[in-house]
C-alpha cells in the first residue's frame, strides 16, 4: 500500500468508528432528549480526516497553545465531534452516556469549558467562522504557524454573520483559516433549495476573495487532497465546498430529514451497526 | 465643582489611551474596531503596535466574535464601537461566546447615555447597562470621566470574563485627579451628607455633584455615591448604610429607569426597611434628538433638575 493509500485507509477506518459512535450516542441519549444524527453522519468523513490526519494536535495537552483548532460551527451535530475527540483520546467513551444529561460533560451543543478538546463554544448557528477568524488572527499577530478549520452547514450560510466574516477574512490575510461547508442540502425545516437557495455557492466564496475547492465530502482521497491544498495556499483563506449526504452511511437515514433530530430505537441501532460494519451504503 | 469651569477630557480618547498603555506595558492586547478606529481612538494603539489593531468594517457581530476567538488564545481583546450597537446587536455574541465561556473580551462602548443625543434614538444607548447587567459573568462599568475611564479600561484586562465599559462622546468634565485609583466593584462616596443619598453613575456624576452644591445652598445635605461598577456591586453596604441613615434615596442615570442603576439600587435595598425613593431617568420610554445638554435638561439630569427632585424628596 502506498503512503497515500495508507493515509486514506486510516482516515476511513476512523470515519467508520466515528459513525458507529454517533449512532451509539444518538440511541443512548434516549427519546426524551433527542440528538442530531443526520448532520453528524454527513460530517463524519471530514471530521475524521481532520482529527486523524490533518490537524496538529496533542490529546494529552488539549490546551497546547500552538495546536491547530477545529470549530464545529454547526454545533447541533456535536456527536461527530465528541466521537472524534473520544476516539482520538481526549476523553473516555464512558462520557457518551452524559450527552444532554444534567451534570454531563457532553452538552447539547459544544462547550469549550466542559469538554476536553473543544476549542470553541458553538451552537448558535453562524458564529463559528468569525470566532475562527479571531483565532487565525491571533496566530498571525504572534507569527505562529497553527491553523484553524471551521465546519459549517449549508443551511447555516443563511446567517448574515457568516458573510461578515467571509468578507473580512481575506482582507485580514487569514491564509491559515479554512472553512469547510458540509453541503448536505437539508436544514431543520426542509430543503435548503426550497427554503433559501445558496447557489451559485462557489462563485459567492470566490468573489469574496477565497480560494475555493469543490469535493465529494465522503470521498476520503478528495477530502485529504483538498485539506492539503488548503494548507499550501499562501494568498487567501480557503473554502472547501463538500457535497455530502445527510445521514450518510446508514441507508435508512440517508437523505431522510426526519433524522435531523431523532433518537434511534434499539432495533434501528442494531440495523445501523450492521450497515456500518458491512460498509453500509458507501 | 462647577462643570462650566471644569477641565474637560474625552472618555473615548482616554479609553484608547488605556489600551495603548497596556500594550506599552507588555500586555498581550488586541483592539478591534467596526469602522470605529478613529472615533474610538484605537488609532492610538495602531500607531505604535499596528499588528495589534484591527478594523473589521461596519460589522459589530464579527468584531465581537473575532474578539472571542482572539481571547480564546489568551489575548486580551478590546472590541470598540458604540454602546447602542454593542449592547444590542452583539448581545448574543457577548452572552454566549464571551460571558458563558468566560473569555477576556472587553467592550469599550462609546456614545453612552445622552452623549449621542444629536443622532436621535437609533444612537442613544439607554438600555445598555440593563441588558449587559443581566448576562451572568459580565462586569459592567460606567466611569464618570476621562481619568476613571482610562483606569477602568486597564482594570478590565485583569478581570476574568468580559467587561462592558460605557463611555461618552464629546469632552466631558474631569472629576478625578491622577491620584485616583479605580477599584472595580467599590462604590465611591464623593460627598458625605445627612438628608438624602443620591446614587449615580457615568457622565451624570458631574451634574449630580453640581446639584449637591445647589442643595447645600438650600440647606439640604446630600450624600453623593458613584456606582461606577453597575455589576458586580462588591460593597452594597456603602449604599445600604447611607440610605438607612438619610432615609431618602434618589437615583440619577442616563438610562431607562427599568434595568439600570435604579434597579440595582432597589435590589441592594431590598428588605432594609422604609425609605423614600425617587428615580431620575427615562421613564420606560425613548429619548430623542437634541444636544446632550438639551436632553439632560428635558430628562432631569441637569444640576437644577436633580436639585429640584431632591428638594421635593426632602420636604
Amino acid at each position: 500500500m502506498s503512503k497515500d493509500e495508507q493515509r486514506i485507509r486510516t482516515a476511513e477506518h476512523w470515519a467508520r468508528k466515528i459513525r458507529l459512535d454517533i449512532i451509539d450516542m444518538c440511541c443512548r441519549v434516549g427519546p426524551e432528549r433527542k440528538a442530531h444524527p443526520g448532520g453528524a453522519l454527513s460530517a463524519a468523513d471530514i471530521v475524521a480526516a481532520l482529527y486523524f490526519d490533518k490537524m496538529r494536535i496533542d490529546p494529552d495537552t488539549p490546551q497546547w497553545p500552538d495546536r491547530d483548532r477545529f470549530i464545529l460551527s454547526k454545533g447541533h451535530t456535536c456527536p461527530v465531534l465528541y466521537a472524534a475527540l473520544a476516539n482520538r483520546g481526549y476523553f473516555s467513551k464512558d462520557l457518551y452516556g452524559t450527552l444532554r444529561r444534567v451534570d454531563g460533560n457532553l452538552q447539547g451543543h459544544p462547550d469549550m469549558r466542559k469538554t476536553p478538546g473543544v476549542d470553541m463554544t458553538t451552537g448558535s448557528l453562524g458564529h463559528g467562522l468569525a470566532a475562527g477568524a479571531g483565532i487565525a488572527m491571533s496566530a498571525k499577530i504572534d507569527r505562529k504557524d497553527f491553523r484553524v478549520f471551521v465546519l459549517l452547514g449549508d443551511g447555516e450560510l443563511q446567517e448574515g454573520l457568516v458573510w461578515e466574516s467571509a468578507m473580512a477574512s481575506p482582507r485580514l490575510g487569514l491564509t491559515n483559516l479554512t472553512v469547510i461547508i458540509d453541503i448536505n442540502r437539508l436544514q431543520s425545516g426542509g430543503s435548503v433549495e426550497q427554503i433559501l437557495p445558496l447557489h451559485p455557492l462557489r462563485e459567492k466564496w470566490a468573489s469574496f476573495g477565497w480560494n475555493t475547492i469543490e469535493i465529494n465530502g465522503h470521498h476520503m482521497e478528495e477530502i485529504l487532497a483538498a485539506l492539503d491544498l488548503a494548507v499550501l495556499e499562501q494568498e487567501r483563506p480557503t473554502a472547501i465546498l463538500a457535497r455530502t449526504v445527510k445521514g450518510k452511511g446508514v441507508k435508512f437515514m440517508e437523505d431522510d430529514n426526519s433524522w435531523h433530530q431523532r433518537t434511534l430505537t434499539e432495533e434501528e441501532y442494531c440495523l445501523a451497526v450492521k450497515m456500518l460494519e458491512s460498509g453500509g451504503s458507501a | 465643582m462647577n462643570t462650566s469651569q471644569a477641565k474637560m477630557g474625552s472618555t473615548r480618547k482616554a479609553a484608547g489611551q488605556g489600551v495603548l498603555e497596556l500594550a506599552r506595558a507588555g500586555r498581550d492586547v488586541v483592539a478591534i474596531a467596526a469602522d470605529t478606529a478613529k472615533s474610538m481612538y484605537t488609532t492610538l494603539l495602531e500607531a505604535e503596535f499596528p499588528e495589534r489593531a484591527i478594523d473589521v468594517g461596519i460589522a459589530e457581530q464579527n468584531m465581537v466574535m473575532m474578539a472571542a476567538g482572539l481571547a480564546s488564545t489568551g489575548k486580551i481583546a478590546y472590541a470598540t464601537s458604540y454602546s447602542v450597537f454593542t449592547s444590542m446587536r452583539c448581545s448574543e455574541q457577548l452572552r454566549t461566546f464571551a460571558a458563558y465561556p468566560a473569555l477576556n473580551v472587553n467592550v469599550i462602548a462609546g456614545i453612552g447615555g445622552y452623549s449621542g443625543g444629536i443622532e436621535g434614538v437609533t444612537h442613544l444607548a439607554t438600555e445598555d447597562l440593563g441588558i449587559m447587567r443581566c448576562i451572568a459573568g459580565m462586569t459592567v462599568f460606567a466611569p464618570a470621566d476621562a481619568i476613571s475611564t482610562l483606569q477602568a479600561v486597564k482594570a478590565a484586562a485583569d478581570i476574568p470574563g468580559p467587561v462592558y465599559i460605557r463611555v461618552g462622546r464629546d469632552d466631558s468634565p474631569v472629576i478625578f485627579d491622577d491620584s485616583y485609583t479605580f477599584v472595580p466593584g467599590i462604590p465611591v462616596v464623593h460627598r458625605k451628607g445627612s438628608d438624602v443619598t443620591i446614587l449615580t453613575c457615568g457622565l451624570a456624576l458631574a451634574y449630580v455633584l453640581e446639584a449637591a452644591d445647589i442643595l447645600e445652598q438650600a440647606g439640604i445635605s446630600a450624600e453623593i455615591i458613584e456606582m461606577h461598577t453597575i455589576k458586580p456591586v462588591l460593597q452594597p453596604e456603602v449604599v445600604m448604610e447611607s440610605v438607612t441613615r438619610t432615609g431618602r434615596l434618589l437615583t440619577v442615570e442616563e438610562h431607562n429607569i427599568v434595568g439600570g442603576l435604579a434597579t440595582v439600587a432597589a435590589e441592594i435595598m431590598e428588605g432594609t426597611g422604609p425609605f423614600l425613593f425617587r428615580k431620575i431617568g427615562l421613564a420606560d420610554t425613548y429619548g430623542e434628538s437634541g444636544t446632550p445638554e438639551e436632553l439632560r435638561k428635558k430628562y432631569g439630569v441637569e444640576p437644577s433638575a436633580v436639585a429640584d427632585t431632591a428638594k421635593r424628596l426632602c420636604t
